[in-house]
């Protein structure tokens, strides 16, 4: 009867347990005996963040995680310098959203940004109640002020 | 048939030919036999020879390039070699497939054998064009979810299926007496074997797939009071 239960509710077998783990264990494996694909992906990812930050790119480190059911890749990328933001961008003039709500987050980094985007979304709702309909453009604008 | 387990010999016990076995592999690589003489004819059939495993050496003694040397004057008298490999990946391993062109690899649908065999496909490489036999399958385990079915196996191996050969007590039985069940075409693992030897031999016929046994109503009535269950 339990047995019945189990399978009308849709529980699987052992086996479903077997090819769960199985699959992990092997992308595991592979990753093990490949270590050149490693070194490939650490030089291509390096690459890419390069043309943005330097990088100190002997301190970089990259480990593979099982985390429940799946694989996941860590990387843990030293930062040397950022760069100045490029002035074109800041001198967007203030009304664009989208172009001046960018700068401020890639030279500060993460300290401040955990503040603007809660005024900012505070002042969206409270300004939706008073504006009532004709909000949406409205509300842009000081959102951006807000994050400058 | 070339049994490349050296230390642990058991291809002769298997075929029956255990009190035959005069001279081994070793004798005819260190050239203290022929390989006529160390050949070991086969009692149920007349093509078929075995040259058997040293027992009482280590897998190290064989030399890499004499082993090969020894499987290409075997290919020139027989249709097929067939090597048996020992498990492991080391030197053993290296030594049984010095000499081959082509890999059968022997899987049972259990998790450890599964990555034991990604693993050997991988140092295999492309070279060997490694082909699958998935061996002691319990298709009533398969049916009711409890092991993996051939395609679990086959869709993280991902290697040509040569054939399927069902876990029955009829191989413990026959191979208790030394009278391989391969030999025996009327039953259906034995036409199983017969089909995974014709398509080894490039016939075009099918796999046969074992299927699950018919339980009877009276053994189901049986299993509700307790009685055995696969």
């Amino acid at each position: 009867m339990i047995e019945f239960l189990k399978k009308l509710f849709g529980q699987s077998g052992s086996s479903a347990t077997a090819k769960e783990r199985l699959r992990l264990v092997l992308m595991t494996d592979h990753l093990e005996l490949a270590p050149e694909l490693i070194e490939a992906m650490k030089r291509d990812l390096v690459d890419v963040i390069s043309r943005h930050v330097e990088v100190d790119r002997d301190k970089i480190e990259v480990n593979f995680e099982r985390q429940d059911s799946a694989l996941a890749m860590l990387a843990n990328i030293p930062i040397l310098s950022v760069n100045r933001p490029n002035p074109s961008l800041t001198l967007v003039p203030v009304p664009e959203p989208v172009a001046s709500v960018q700068p401020p987050v890639a030279a500060n980094g993460a300290p401040p940004n955990a503040a603007p985007p809660r005024v900012r979304k505070r002042r969206k709702r409270t300004s939706k109640k008073a504006a009532g309909t004709n909000a949406a453009p409205a509300s842009a604008t000081p959102a951006s002020a807000a994050a400058n | 048939m070339v049994d490349a387990d050296v230390g642990l010999r058991n291809l002769d016990i298997v075929l029956g030919l255990e009190s035959r076995v005069k001279h081994h592999l070793l004798d005819v690589l260190e050239e203290r036999v022929s390989l006529d003489e160390a050949l070991v004819p086969g009692k149920h059939s007349e093509s078929l020879f075995l040259l058997a495993a040293a027992q009482s050496r280590e897998k190290d003694d064989v030399e890499t390039a004499k082993m090969k040397a020894l499987i290409s004057s075997l290919r020139e008298r027989f249709d097929y070699v067939l090597i048996d490999c020992p498990a492991g990946i080391e030197l053993g391993f290296r030594n049984a497939v010095a000499g081959a062109d082509e890999a059968i690899v022997i899987c049972t649908p259990e998790v450890a054998a599964v990555r034991d065999v990604d693993r050997v496909v991988g140092l295999l490489g492309n070279r060997f064009r490694p082909q699958l036999v998935i061996n002691r399958l319990r298709p009533n385990l398969v049916k009711k979810g409890k092991m993996l079915s051939v395609e679990d196996v086959n869709a993280i191996l991902r290697l040509p299926l040569l054939g399927v050969i069902a876990d029955e007590p009829e191989i413990i039985v026959t191979t208790n007496r030394g009278e391989p069940l391969a030999l025996r075409k009327d039953t259906p693992t034995g036409a199983a074997y017969h089909a995974i030897a014709a398509r080894v031999a490039g016939e075009d016929v099918p796999a046969p797939m074992p299927a699950p046994a018919k339980v009877t109503i009276l053994e189901r009535v049986g299993s509700l009071f307790g009685g055995k269950r696969a």
